[in-house]
């Protein structure tokens, strides 16, 4: 391969794995949550809390942390994604809200919320650029590794990274261990798991809340990598997006990755294509749409109806 | 999913609290943040009631989001969540101006009904493929629906930049004005309210929710819909096709959408400029039809009731110092109590038997 073409592939799959973490962390965020039974439309405001919240710890407390300030706020972005879900959980778990309702309560809410406090903050509608980014990371021996080392290891995101490496855990998770299965076999059949003793509620809580953890991880990487503020068009569609890898993964967590991957990559794409030849001459429309054209597609071609855990949505009622 | 049918003393009592309690979080946060929650909502009631002219922008408002609004009913008495009415409020926009655009000087009469049709059937048509693919493939219309909002956001960005004849723009991604052949608006409209973009939109709205009113209740149609949304396998056993109703409801509910669309673009605007997301009266209009219980008399206060917060609240920053976004705020956390109204219900229930109210509940609803 010719110097320029490898660096050319190089940056395409380095930009593939920027704009397809978020995605990564959000879809499996949405995993949880939907294994227990509970439809999240809401990943999008739940990313726009994550994102606002990182980016305001970012400007804060840069000057602190340093080059750990990405870091850092990540966590508080997933903490506060997760205090906000919480809305959702009680909502549909305890009070009976029907799941798309609440969920586009929250999508309606995050953006209001966190645009109103940019202003009681900076006195203006979007944040400055954050001091602190993620930046290019090299990995440590491998990036020595001839061919695969350039394209793949020596300038890269190290968030992509940890986000592949939180889909594998996230599927040990939920296919090898009791929490999997009981989060599942409540996402199933929330009568027969009440049977055995498990607790329902308690398990449909633990996966809103993981998938507000991740959501807001995710808006947090997206502000820190790509917007590098905070503003009402940060997030504008990777919570849906994020929705539909999740789907179009079939509910697993290493199918939503690949299915972020993907759709990171057709993202990336749209964005890039002006300068490469072969795709310029496509019209952006085309890779723009492709991500949700494709879930269309796949839904009715290849999933139908009850393919998703079959208590979803539905509001499970202890009776005494 | 019928979560939001309300028996008849909890229809009217639901909203009224949910929008009062509402109000009081807006207040709180208010409150919170060193606002004067008096002062803030003074200055929404003072923008929206200033004048005649703001009195007509409250109606011009308030007619795509009726439009939006009936249209999330239609689907949702048939139990679907139109969660596409952006994207068909959008489809909407975009055709009426283009074919409003090309007609030119033609006649009023036949230009406006060209420009209005086209609308309708752009929304009618985007509302019809989720419906279609719901009932012969059991895809999630919910699905379908949020992937189409998008896909119609880039679409209309294409073709206004790259479809649309040039004559027809104006500067990039904007498109030139409607000629008054085909504009909602009417000298008439506009003198009354002291030159407010007052137009023919809330007129027809109001006919709409007559119309729509009449066919739900008053029509087979309209039963049918009903019947399919409370139990579609008892429906098929009446000799219903559920299939029909599937796609017939999203039909209607599209070319309702696209009409919120039309009104947007021939009424409000005049032309059609790139959007950056999704069109907001088409989550507005479900809120709407959400808190109006989806019946008409419900929609059209809720949609007064929301044009005034919009644009009471972008007064609110001026003369109180509180930022715009809390009216969205409001409006969300009015939503969310909807929602929840089993709680509302619950502690309804329990004020009646018991007589003894409980503030710790009270205060729970308000998290």
């Amino acid at each position: 391969m010719a110097a320029d073409t490898m660096s050319t592939v190089a940056s395409i799959i380095t930009q593939t794995l920027v704009y397809s973490t978020p995605l990564v962390f959000t879809a499996l965020g949405g995993t949880f949550s939907e294994r227990g039974g509970i439809v999240n439309v809401g990943l999008e405001g739940i990313m726009v809390m994550g994102a606002f919240s990182s980016v305001v710890f970012n400007i804060t407390y840069a000057g602190v942390f340093g080059v750990w300030t990405p870091w850092i706020a990540l966590l508080v972005g997933g903490i506060v994604g997760m205090i906000f879900s919480l809305l959702h959980a009680v909502a549909t778990i305890n009070l009976r809200a029907d799941h798309i309702i609440s969920g586009t309560v929250i999508n309606l809410m995050a953006p209001a919320l966190s645009i109103f406090l940019v202003k009681v903050l900076y006195g203006k509608g979007q944040t400055d650029q954050v001091p602190q980014t993620f930046g290019y990371w090299e990995v440590p021996g491998l990036s020595k590794i001839p061919v695969i080392g350039p394209l793949l290891f020596e300038k890269t995101s190290a968030p992509a990274f940890l986000a592949i490496l939180v889909s594998v855990i996230a599927w040990f998770v939920i296919y090898k261990t009791r929490f999997g299965l009981r989060l599942r076999s409540v996402g199933e059949n929330p009568q027969a798991a009440d049977t055995l003793g498990i607790n329902v509620y308690g398990m449909k809580y633990s996966g809103v809340l993981i998938s507000g953890f991740l959501g807001g991880i995710g808006g947090a990487v997206f502000a820190q990598t790509i917007a590098g503020r905070f503003a009402v068009t940060t997030i504008s569609g990777q919570g849906f997006i994020s929705m539909a890898a999740m789907i179009f993964g079939k509910w697993n967590p290493l199918g939503a990755m690949g299915a972020a991957l993907f759709f990171g990559f057709a993202q990336n794409l749209s964005i890039v294509g002006d300068s490469i030849p072969l795709i310029s001459s496509i019209p952006k429309v085309y890779l723009q749409s492709a991500p949700y054209a494709l879930t269309i597609i796949v839904l009715v071609l290849f999933l139908g109806k009850a393919q998703g855990p079959k208590a979803g949505g539905k509001t499970y009622i202890k009776s005494k | 999913m019928s979560n939001f049918k309300f028996s008849k003393m909890n229809g009217i009592l639901v909203p009224i609290l949910s929008v009062i309690m509402g109000f009081v979080l807006g207040a709180i946060i208010m409150l919170l943040f060193g606002y004067n929650p008096v002062q803030g909502y003074q200055a929404m009631l003072t923008t929206a009631f200033q004048s005649p002219k703001s009195i007509g922008e409250i109606f011009v408002t308030a007619g795509p989001l009726i439009f939006t609004a009936l249209g999330f009913s239609v689907a949702s008495a048939a139990g679907f969540f139109n969660i596409g009415l952006s994207g068909q409020a959008l489809a909407g926009w975009v055709a009426s101006i283009w074919v409003g655009l090309s007609m030119g000087d033609s006649p009023r009469l036949v230009a406006l009904t060209a420009a209005i049709l086209a609308g309708v059937i752009a929304g009618a048509l985007t509302a019809a493929i989720p419906g279609l693919l719901r009932a012969y493939f059991g895809t999630s219309e919910v699905i379908v629906t949020i992937m189409m909002n998008y896909i119609l956001l880039y679409t209309s960005t294409h073709i206004v930049n790259n479809v649309i004849p040039e004559k027809f723009i104006s500067t990039k991604g904007t498109t030139k004005l409607i000629g008054a052949n085909v504009s909602l608006r009417t000298e008439f409209l506009t003198s009354i309210s002291n030159g407010s973009r007052l137009n023919l939109g809330i007129i027809f709205a109001f006919i709409f929710l007559i119309l729509i009113w009449f066919l739900m209740k008053k029509t087979t149609l309209g039963y049918e819909i009903t019947a399919v949304g409370l139990n579609p396998f008892a429906s098929e056993y009446a000799g219903m096709s559920s299939k029909r109703i599937i796609v017939l409801s999203m039909v209607i509910s599209g070319a309702l959408a696209g009409m919120g669309g039309v009104v947007y673009g021939l009424g409000t605007f005049g032309n059609f400029f790139v959007q950056g997301n999704s069109l907001s009266i088409g989550f507005d209009g479900m809120a709407v039809s959400l808190l109006g219980g989806g019946s008409s008399i419900g929609i059209l206060l809720s949609s007064l009731l929301f044009s005034i917060l919009k644009l009471g609240g972008q007064g609110m920053p001026i003369l109180a110092g509180v930022p715009t976004e809390l009216v969205d705020v409001v409006i969300a956390s009015i939503i969310f109590f909807v929602g929840i109204s089993y709680l509302i219900k619950l502690i309804l229930t329990k004020l009646e038997t018991k007589k003894e109210p409980k503030a710790s509940k009270v205060e729970g609803g308000k998290a």
